[in-house]
């Protein structure tokens, strides 16, 4: 577990503390999974039926609902995680002073910063499996290989919280986290094969998107879900987890530069 | 016996800025020990060193014998922080504050719960046990933050201005809880805008401007040997007591509308015979009066 001197199980304990907070508030909270992907599928389903048609994905020939229904997922992980470490991070941080009290107790900063991610990817984890609640029974994702879509949240969860918490250590306000938003997460969101097939995209475009986590995040959530994906699993699967500890220890690093005076 | 605090040489820099500019002392066990200076002098940057907040540019912070740069943790489990600004958890409640905070020093939970009890009923607040932080006055957010401070039942408890901008019966209630600890044997150590508060509470203290060290010691001696005495206040400036004042050596302030002379009894004395033509004020002197005649009366912000 020692990636550096300075983590500890100990971290648990400020997880457990978001965990005692959300209870309070989950009741409001699990409506957004609980309702987004019917709203999706029931606008896309009945508005491009009739213009999308059919389309074929790594040999299968599947509805255009059939088709983004598993991405639904992957992007709910990376909203959910993303804002999770970004905009309520930062509130804690700043305005609550809640880490700065942290400090003062046996723990480190960077327990304190992996908790934030763990927890960020906990709540993704949530919230994919309040969606296969929805998109399970209408046959979207088939069980019980999409059971394994609640693990690979969590391990998206990791990525995109940890992207956001290194915003978090980076950003002057609160106000900026609009330029990650608009320009890294909703390039992603359109062009990670979410929408339409990475495959259909010219071969420089098909190229660049091998870089992009969310990429991977949505190809393992189809292979769980409907047997199939373009690429290699353990190739995505590995990236996901290199790209998870590389962004770990950044926001680590930038944390220590804002934070420690 | 090991001091409880040992600092060695502390310099803090924050770029070309000197915060603390090679500040040593001990603090003892048992005693109460209080950082005194205007805004800017140093006294946060101390506190943060202390407890492993803040990296050392230079010198040497050691607590209970152990090296504040490597043995953090340790150090932590033993010592209670009151930091200066409201850092109460707002998501949660008064209780859950308590025994959320016990969880981060890794306490069982059934002697979390008994301490979150303990400290409830110490600092008398049974009663909003389940109210929102943010619903509290200022007073009881304090208590609240010297009770969570003591969760781990602290053998240092480090107090940055524990009192500011409390009313007089909270201050004095506070008071009074950290006279009940000390006598339980634990070490105090704060700072405070108070010289009040300082003299009656603390044992000895330093008096700190421009991160060094002006003087160091026990209230009252730094009270006899500073200004001596008495004060006197005389109202106006009379440019004959000034030229007294000063071919005597005898140590004075001269403000705008009045001068204070801090003096033995003959010398105070002789001024009310002769220079006490219009309003004079004899007093007994004060901390205060050491503290603005040391570190000067111009506004530091």
């Amino acid at each position: 577990m020692n990636i550096q001197p300075n983590l500890s199980w100990r971290f648990l304990r400020v997880w457990w503390r978001n965990v005692i907070v959300y209870r309070r508030i989950w009741k409001i909270n699990f409506l957004v999974p609980l309702f987004e992907p019917a709203f999706y599928i029931f606008a896309f389903g009945l508005g491009f039926r009739n213009l999308v048609g059919r389309l074929s994905y790594a040999g299968l020939n599947l509805s255009y609902t059939e088709f983004i229904a598993p991405a639904l997922i992957a992007t709910a992980v990376m909203w959910n995680s993303f804002f999770e470490t970004t905009y309520a991070s930062f509130v804690r941080m700043i305005y609550q002073k809640t880490f700065d009290a942290m400090i003062a107790t046996p723990l480190s900063l960077e327990e304190i910063i992996l908790a934030e991610v763990i927890w960020s990817a906990t709540k993704a984890a949530a919230a994919a499996a309040i969606m296969l609640v929805v998109l399970a029974p209408l046959g979207f994702i088939s069980l019980p290989a999409g059971f394994l879509v609640i693990p690979l949240a969590f391990l998206g969860g990791i990525a995109f919280g940890a992207i956001g918490m290194l915003f978090t250590g980076i950003v002057p306000s609160i106000d900026m986290f609009n330029l990650p938003i608009f320009l890294f997460l909703t390039p992603l969101f359109l062009f990670s094969g979410t929408f339409f097939p990475v495959s259909s995209l010219p071969l420089w475009a098909q190229k660049a998107s091998l870089a992009f986590p969310l990429y991977h995040l949505v190809e393992m959530t189809r292979l769980f879900s409907i047997g199939r994906m373009e690429t290699v699993p353990l190739f995505s699967i590995g990236y996901l987890i290199l790209f998870s500890v590389v962004f770990l220890k950044l926001a680590m690093l930038a944390m220590r530069r804002r934070l420690i005076q | 016996m090991t001091p409880i605090i040992e600092a060695t040489d502390l310099i803090k820099r924050y770029g070309e800025f000197t915060a603390v500019d090679g500040v040593s002392f001990e603090v003892r066990a048992g005693e109460c020990y209080g950082l005194l200076g205007p805004n800017g002098a140093g006294k946060t940057s101390i506190i943060r060193m202390m407890y492993g907040f803040s990296p050392l540019s230079s010198g040497q912070m050691f607590l209970f014998g152990q090296d504040i740069e490597r043995d953090w943790r340790e150090i932590r489990a033993r010592i209670g922080v009151c930091q200066q600004g409201n850092t109460l958890d707002p998501d949660l409640s008064v209780e859950d504050n308590l025994a959320v905070f016990a969880g981060y020093f890794c306490m069982p939970a059934p002697r979390a719960r008994a301490r979150t009890e303990e400290l409830l009923g110490f600092f008398a607040l049974e009663k909003k046990r389940k109210a929102k932080v943010l619903e509290l006055s200022g007073g009881l957010a304090r208590r609240l933050m010297v009770a969570r401070s003591l969760i781990n039942e602290p053998e240092l408890l480090i107090l940055d201005e524990p009192t500011t901008g409390l009313d007089p019966q909270s201050r004095h209630l506070l008071w009074e809880k950290l006279m009940a600890l000390r006598k339980e044997g634990v070490t105090l150590l704060l700072t405070t805008h108070y010289m009040e508060e300082a003299s009656y509470l603390c044992d000895r203290l330093m008096i700190l401007d421009y991160g060094k060290i002006l003087i160091e010691g026990s209230p009252q001696p730094l009270i006899k040997h500073y200004v001596g005495d008495s004060a006197v206040e005389i109202e106006g400036v009379d440019e004959t007591l000034r030229q007294y004042l000063v071919k005597n050596h005898i140590n004075h302030d001269v403000l705008d509308q009045r001068i204070i002379v801090y003096a033995d009894n003959s010398v105070a004395d002789h001024i009310r015979h002769h220079f006490c033509a219009e309003k004079c004020t004899f007093r007994a002197p004060t901390l205060e009066d050491v503290f603005l005649h040391l570190t000067g009366r111009e506004l530091r912000e």
